[in-house]
């Protein structure tokens, strides 16, 4: 089973179960998409990540009813910096979808989806934690595993390992 | 963790509540939790979770590593199913990679992942049962459990922290008598669960103290994250064994226990079913366990044999490369999940390029179900919170990482 090289062109993509209904919904939301791996990557723009999981909570073909995890990557120093990633999971289709929002190093702000589906509350509060993402519309975003004055977000690539000493 | 401010949502009202501090050294929240009660006489207003007392920064620590040298972390993460977690990692480094595993390392794989899981079952059994007052269940359950720790210690020289499974396979060959003891044990261990059985299921104790407490409906379960024994306790028919097998489970036949009234007695129930059930996995994977190599044929990946390093100019070259080096990936991310005891345990693992996961993180399953305390708890009774906190089965470390 040797690695097939990812797909990245919409056109072939385009009946995918999760990403027919965004590209009927809003194309322009949509900044790139990449299948790799057996694994469906979707490129949202920050500004329509909540309509676009709400999109796809009440999709009726394929609703993605469960959210498993939001979760980080810095890309430190490159730009955009920080890329935030949403995995949603069918249970009765039993289809994964990763959505990806990129976040410039100066804007690092984008939307909660706490109202879409409430279990992303602890995964964003982690996020706000570690690596200092804001969730506008979150309803209680204080840090959850560091103390409450800790200095600096300890994922972030330019926070040495070993930590401030 | 607001240990250090006081929590402005808890203040108590018009003088009819009152906080009450609970952990994180209480002996029935499972390790560190702390939990904010603000309570009204008996019954429960709010109920907030304080977590964080753990945070060791693995993923932090991943970082810095190659990627053979995580394994060990792993183990720590989950210190009651050390080889689910092993499982999630490796899988997800090898889907990364590409590589083909030979059959006999899935279906050890298999085997182990389900020992792991009978243990750790006895272990959420015991100490549940303690907690609610049944003190004895604690003391059967971990007479079995030692019987599966000396098979762990058997197969990987440690009883708890394994770090038996490696990418591209399992790090040992079993040893000779390890197949007639596991058979043994599988043969013994449904005549235990009618034992605990005896004790609970049919105890007016238990039964009041359990039915219909902490009960959660199905949607609040799935819209809360649930996964696990807790989703399937309110009815949700998910299993990731059944439903997006990995490593080779769909091979195995075996029911998936669900409830339907999600309530802790259903929870229990649920649980003691999948007892049953992973004894009849583990009875057909030492049936039918095939024959061949242990390890992916993958030099640049896979340790060479020690004999052969001492035989082969070529394998003690990999065997340097590797252990110095590491083995690099090619760029790409997966997310890999796997059904540990308590729910969707998931990897997800960035690689750059180079010998070094770029980034790893673990989606646990505990901190998701335990977004559920809340809505079981309040407006309940105090003591109906130690029974909701056994009955999500957390484990902190997973929670803190």
């Amino acid at each position: 089973m040797a690695v097939t090289p990812a797909v990245t062109d919409l056109e072939q993509l385009k009946d995918h179960p999760a990403l027919a209904p965004l590209l009927a919904w809003n194309r322009a939301a949509i900044e790139g998409v990449k299948f790799d791996r057996d694994e469906m990557t979707i490129y949202v723009g920050r500004d329509a990540i909540r309509e676009a999981c709400t999109l796809l909570r009440d999709n009726p073909s394929c609703p993605f009813n469960y959210f498993s995890d939001v979760t980080c990557v810095d890309w430190y120093p490159q730009e955009p910096r920080f890329e935030v990633i949403y995995h949603l999971l069918s249970i009765s289709k039993k289809e994964r979808v990763r959505l990806k929002v990129r976040l410039k190093s100066d804007s690092t702000t984008l939307e909660s989806v706490t109202g879409v589906w409430p279990s992303a509350n602890y995964a964003e509060r982690e996020v706000f934690d570690l690596f200092g993402i804001h969730f506008n519309g979150h309803p209680y975003l204080r840090r959850l595993l560091m103390p409450e004055n800790w200095e600096g977000h300890p994922l972030r690539k330019d926070y040495p390992v070993e930590g401030y000493r | 963790m607001g240990h250090l401010t006081p929590t402005p949502a808890l203040e108590p009202g018009q003088d009819k509540t009152m906080i009450l501090n609970m952990g994180p050294q209480h002996p029935s929240t499972h390790g560190v939790l702390r939990l904010l009660l603000e309570i009204d006489g008996e019954n429960i207003v709010r109920i907030m979770p304080d977590i964080g007392f753990l945070h060791t920064g693995i993923e932090k620590t991943c970082e810095a590593k190659f990627y053979q040298q995580v394994v060990p972390l792993t183990d720590r993460i989950d210190y009651l199913c050390p080889l689910t977690n092993n499982l999630c990692y490796v899988l997800a480094v090898e889907k990364l990679l590409g590589l083909e595993i030979p059959p006999k390392a899935q279906w050890l794989r298999v085997l182990l992942n389900e020992f792991t899981r009978i243990n750790s079952h006895l272990v959420w059994l015991g100490t549940h049962a303690m907690d609610i007052g049944a003190m004895t269940v604690f003391l059967y359950c971990f007479r079995e459990r030692e019987d599966i720790l000396r098979l762990f210690e058997a197969v990987s020289g440690q009883r708890m922290m394994t770090s038996y499974f490696r990418v591209g396979g399992v790090a040992l060959e079993p040893p000779l008598d390890f197949f007639p003891r596991a058979r043994d044990f599988a043969k013994r261990f449904p005549a235990r669960v009618d034992e605990y059985e005896n004790l609970l299921t049919g105890n007016p104790i238990w039964a009041m103290r359990t039915k219909g407490v902490a009960r959660i409906t199905a949607e609040d379960a799935i819209a809360l994250g649930a996964s696990g024994p807790t989703l399937r306790g309110s009815g949700v028919d998910f299993d990731l064994r059944r439903d997006m097998p990995y490593s080779g489970y769909e091979n195995f036949k075996f029911k998936v226990p669900v409830g339907k009234d999600g309530d802790v007695f259903t929870r229990y129930m649920c649980r003691v079913a999948e007892l049953r059930e992973s004894i009849k996995i583990v009875a057909q994977a030492l049936e039918g366990m095939p024959e061949g190599p242990i390890k992916a044929n993958a030099p640049k990946v896979v340790l060479p044999d020690r004999e052969k390093m001492k035989t082969e100019m070529e394998a003690l070259i990999y065997h340097f490369k590797i252990i110095t080096e590491g083995f690099a990936v090619r760029e790409g991310e997966v997310y890999q999940a796997v059904e540990s005891p308590r729910g969707e345990m998931g990897y997800y693992i960035v690689s750059d390029g180079t010998a070094k996961p770029y980034r790893v993180h673990m989606r646990s399953a505990c901190l998701a179900n335990m977004q559920l305390l809340p809505k079981m708890c309040e407006g309940r009774l105090l003591a109906d919170v130690v029974a909701a906190i056994g009955s999500i089965d957390i484990v902190l470390g997973e929670i803190d990482r």
